[in-house]
């Protein structure tokens, strides 16, 4: 049996988004300057929250949104953070 | 994922199209962040990745549950979280690389006249 369109489109997003990983990871670490390798983790961290809800779509299950709202929120968190570091020398004064 | 397979066909289109536009800009989003020349080009890129990568798999995500009958919310919730904080993100990151002084590829600006 050919798998149905709606599974290959599936499989293509997986894919693109695990491409799109792999890139923010070099850029991570290849990055020539802190703001980029800070810029890099951000995307990635948006990019494991596509991911994650496309595993939610792949397996028909809505326990995957706690799970993407957590590392959504963990990764502005730490962006934030990081930023402050980079601007300031310290996070909290 | 044979849950899907038996869904309407309309439901289904709208969830390929929101699928494709989602990957294709995820995966846009990540050349442009490997591809681009100096930071200040960089910060463009994962712009496209969280809105409309980002965007597009949330709605897909939104019309499989609604074509399953269960109109959720978290989707939405994940959705405005993103929206809103990307850009503070994005801001804060652009004045850290000011104060940082990196280098940028762009030529300097004219001189203007006093006035």
């Amino acid at each position: 049996m050919t798998p149905s369109f709606i599974s290959l489109a599936l499989v293509f997003a997986l894919g693109a988004v695990g491409v799109a990983m792999l890139l923010c990871a070099w850029r991570l670490v290849r990055g020539p300057t802190l703001p980029d390798r800070v810029l890099a983790l951000d995307t990635l961290y948006v990019n494991v929250v596509a991911f994650v809800v496309l595993l939610g779509i792949q397996q028909g299950t809505g326990l995957y949104f706690e799970a993407a709202l957590l590392i959504a929120l963990l990764g502005f968190v730490s962006t934030v953070a990081l930023g402050r570091y980079l601007q300031r020398g310290d996070v909290i004064e | 994922m044979n849950h899907l397979e038996q869904l309407p066909a309309a439901w289904q289109a709208v969830i390929i199209v929101m699928l494709l536009v989602g990957g294709v800009f995820a995966l846009v989003g990540g050349i442009g962040l490997v591809r681009f020349r100096d930071f200040y080009m960089r910060l463009h890129a994962p712009t496209k990745a969280t809105t409309l990568g980002v965007g597009g798999v949330l709605l897909a995500s939104m019309a499989a549950s609604a074509a399953q009958g269960t109109w959720s919310v978290a989707e939405l919730l994940i959705t405005l979280f993103i929206f809103v904080t990307a850009p503070v993100s994005a801001n804060l990151l652009a004045q850290a690389a000011l104060h940082r002084r990196e280098p940028s590829v762009a030529p300097p600006p004219p001189e203007q006249p006093l006035r």
